[in-house]
């Protein structure tokens, strides 16, 4: 288990992933396809699509989605060590700050921070959704697809599965019509 | 804002106690449909009043500043500080317990019946799908955030450099993260 073997490559990969990860995991997922699909092969686009459209479709955090990375790649110790090398290194760095939250929120500084990440945080998940789609999707019935479920999040208060329901539908009836 | 209050306990001054935090957390990740943030605040403050709007606002500002899952973070601080480190594990394990396991039950169904066609279709569906979430999820933020012009130079400059110029996610953060808290500083100090 040890060595270069896949479960080292997840633990490694997802733990320096999550010391720079803001914005959380809907921001990461261009780095997540690119350690799975570029970097390591463990994924195929398709696969990797499918499998984040699976993570969507279960409750939880988005963050799940590298649980099922390493579940795909090592079976359950590969689910245990990419879950865990995600959580662990920033949640000792949470564990810290929350310790400290009330010598560090009267500062001006953190304040400053809490104001100036949004703006990064947006740019990185529109950025985020743009190349997974760039890199998942192909035909205009699937980037049709991708508008559709964009604009039901941006613009309804609707549960998500609502998309993923609807773009798994549509895929159906243009499989059926020969389409895809 | 009260400053006496002791914000270890619940606003009705009741303690947390571990299977309380437990169960809690179980339900934010079960209900938790494309992500925990709405149902975390839902649960939190109005349904089990472990805390004010103010404070959970704090705590879920200071989990998103953090590297890492924003909720994971701001888990990880309210475990810590309703129980210590144990109520942090405990809480966690709440979290994502079930969901990993459903997660793993739908894998498992939809891999027996990954060969039909029908099911192939929908797939590539539902992953298109998927990506638009994000996309949505995005443009959703930078409706509610009203962001001034600073930073929306920012939010698009960031956008450019990872969708466009496809530079490393690692580099991208490390280097747009300190000009725009620069930026901010010094647009605060002029205005001020």
């Amino acid at each position: 288990m040890l060595g270069d073997g896949p479960i080292v490559k997840l633990a490694l990969a997802f733990g320096a992933l999550s010391l720079v990860s803001v914005g959380g995991a809907p921001a990461m997922m261009p780095e997540i396809h690119r350690l799975a699909v570029v970097v390591n092969s463990w994924h195929t686009n398709a696969e990797f699509a499918r499998d984040m459209a699976l993570a969507q479709s279960a409750p939880g955090p988005n963050f799940m989605m590298i649980s099922l990375v390493g579940w795909r790649v090592a079976g359950f110790p590969g689910l245990m060590a990419a879950t865990l090398a995600a959580i662990i290194p920033s949640s000792i760095i949470a564990f810290i700050v929350g310790r400290l939250y009330t010598r560090f929120s009267q500062k001006e500084w953190f304040n400053v921070a809490r104001s100036a990440l949004p703006p990064i945080v947006l740019g990185l998940i529109v950025a985020s959704g743009v190349v997974t789609a760039g890199a998942a999707v192909s035909g205009a019935i699937g980037f049709g697809i991708v508008i559709m479920s964009a604009a039901i999040v941006a613009l309804t208060s609707r549960n998500p599965l609502v998309a993923i329901g609807a773009g798994a539908l549509i895929g159906l009836i243009a499989g059926r019509l020969g389409f895809l | 804002m009260k400053n006496e209050r002791d914000s270890s306990k619940s606003l009705d001054g009741r303690p947390i106690t571990l299977g309380e935090l437990f169960m809690g957390f179980a339900q934010m990740g079960l209900y938790g449909f494309g992500g925990v943030a709405t149902i975390a605040r839902h649960i939190i403050v109005e349904k089990r009043r472990w805390m004010s709007e103010y404070e959970y606002a704090s705590v879920l500002g200071m989990g998103q500043i953090l590297p890492g899952g924003n909720i994971i973070n701001m888990t990880i601080i309210l475990g810590d500080r309703f129980q210590g480190p144990l109520g942090s594990i405990v809480a966690l394990s709440g979290l994502m317990i079930m969901p990993t396991i459903i997660l793993l039950a739908l894998t498992t169904i939809y891999d027996a019946f990954a060969a039909n066609p029908d099911v192939r279709a929908a797939t590539v569906g539902a992953g298109a799908a998927a990506a638009g979430l994000i996309i949505g999820l995005g443009l959703k933020m930078g409706r509610n955030l009203k962001l001034r012009p600073i930073h929306l130079a920012f939010a698009l400059a960031t956008f450019i450099c990872m969708a466009v110029l496809r530079l490393p996610f690692i580099g991208v953060v490390l280097v747009m993260t300190p000009l725009c808290i620069a930026a901010t500083f010094w647009s605060r100090r002029n205005a001020g």
